[in-house]
């Protein structure tokens, strides 16, 4: 279970900044690089993501599995883009200027690619900022931090019980696997595509089944200790806003503000430098 | 009751919401690339149909949003709230399939799996394709392509898997009417 990303603790101000003020910087990050398609915009905020991803001294051990996974699939996409729609590019820019013949209908024009290099970089801008989130963000805290900003507190502690619980269900899963792998079910792709859905139903079934009797346990304690009883709750692990996460809060705000007004300031979402 | 979000709502999104996470790296390849058929959709709509739309949709996409940033380091927004869409539609009868009560007869299958079709296709085949162009401005057809996989992928897991583990939990959780009215 090597390859899922998780907060490790350290020593950097990304780190002592309050949950909220990460939460707020994330979603208002990815926010602005879905809606943007201005190559300047994407490009600034793509050096901006990076240096944040240096500052946060996020090491590559820590993401490296992951990082690999996520430029694999941003190469299919690129790919699967490029077949369906070969002149996606032509169409939004406007102009065509043809490179060179690849096959058939296929001719690859400046435009598609540099669309296709849009893409790339919304979701390349993205990745620093998930990846500087998830592990510089004490889980608890994180759950702190959805109630601070007005989410209700049920909801706060639902995804600060699915944060604790993910090591404990994954390691129920290999658990169960071990053991019916162990009692000879094939899990690998050697097995025929309706024997592999049996077999993972073999794994599946066990998992669920505990994780209810978990279920009535967990919220069983939780009611004699009288959750819910209140509006209210305090939090163990919440941080105060100090001014480092004023100064960031403003800051992103501001940026992000900044950001959307370069990329709309036209009229259209992209960046046209054909044109004219 | 269902209606109401108390303590055992709150515990179940939350390990809805971990199983979720845990199963999104359980996969079954369809030998098509890009798809496959994720057991994870069948683990939503057994919860929907347990518990009811609102858990459904709370472990949909706190579920899909965390999955999405540990394993793949992003968040796809455009394929997270469709999720939530799917599982208010399933679990909008879940009064009806009486899971339980241990009620989830030949009846009960039909209805679940009439929903879940509707479910998924105004999920993947409207919902996501249509907030791919809107928000990240991605080709029509490579979109709705895809939305079409997901959707034939889902409802197959479901029809089977998700299927076979409501009618499990009924036989095993039917608590109220283990008991038999003799003659």
């Amino acid at each position: 279970m090597a390859r899922i990303l998780t907060y490790e603790e350290k020593d950097t101000w990304i780190h002592r900044l309050s949950g909220v003020t990460k939460l707020v910087f994330f979603l208002l990050w990815t926010m602005t690089s879905m809606l943007s398609y201005d190559t300047r915009v994407l490009a600034v905020m793509m050096a901006g993501s990076l240096v944040i991803f240096r500052m946060s001294k996020t090491e590559w051990r820590q993401v490296g599995t992951v990082f690999k996974f996520i430029l694999f699939f941003l190469v299919i996409n690129l790919i699967a883009i490029f077949l369906f729609a070969p002149y996606e590019g032509v169409g939004i820019y406007g102009s065509r200027s043809d490179l060179f013949h690849l096959f058939g209908n296929y001719w690859v024009t400046k435009e598609q690619l540099f669309y296709e290099l849009n893409v790339m970089m919304k979701y390349v801008t993205i990745v620093p900022a998930v990846f500087m989130f998830v592990v510089t963000t004490n889980p608890s805290e994180f759950a702190a931090s959805l109630n601070r900003i007005g989410i209700s507190y049920n909801i706060g502690y639902a995804v600060a019980i699915a944060l604790r619980y993910i090591p404990d269900v994954q390691d129920d899963f290999s658990k169960i696997r071990n053991a019916q792998e162990a009692r000879g079910i094939e899990m690998t792709g050697k097995a025929s595509f309706f024997s592999r859905i049996k077999n993972t139903a073999a794994i599946i079934f066990p998992l669920i089944f505990t994780s209810m009797d978990r279920i009535d346990v967990v919220s069983n304690a939780m009611e004699l200790r009288g959750f819910g009883k209140h509006k209210k709750r305090t939090w163990y692990s919440g941080k105060k806003l100090e001014r480092a996460d004023y100064v960031t809060l403003a800051v992103t705000a501001l940026l992000s503000a900044l950001f959307l007004f370069i990329t709309f300031k036209d009229g259209s979402r992209f960046y046209n430098p054909f044109a004219g | 009751m269902k209606s109401k979000f108390g303590v055992k709502e709150v515990v179940a999104v939350g390990i809805g919401a971990a199983l979720f996470v845990a199963l999104t790296q359980v996969q079954i390849p369809l030998g098509i690339p890009n798809t496959a058929l994720q057991p994870r959709a069948a683990l939503l709509a057994f919860l929907s149909a347990v518990f009811g739309p609102i858990v459904g949709a709370a472990v949909g996409v706190v579920g899909h949003a965390l999955g999405d940033m540990f394993f793949y380091g992003s968040a796809w927004w455009s394929w997270v709230f469709p999720e939530a869409v799917f599982a208010i539609a399933v679990g909008a009868f879940a009064n009806k399939y009486g899971v339980k009560e241990g009620a989830f007869g030949k009846k009960e299958i039909i209805l679940f799996n009439v929903t879940q079709v509707i479910g998924n296709a105004a999920a993947w085949i409207v919902l996501a394709p249509v907030l791919d162009i809107l928000i990240y401005k991605e080709p029509v057809q490579k979109v709705f392509v895809q939305g079409l996989g997901a959707w034939l992928g889902n409802i197959l897991i479901i029809a089977t898997l998700g299927t076979l583990l409501t009618v499990g939990y009924a036989k095993v959780g039917a608590k109220s009417s283990s008991l038999t009215k003799e003659d």
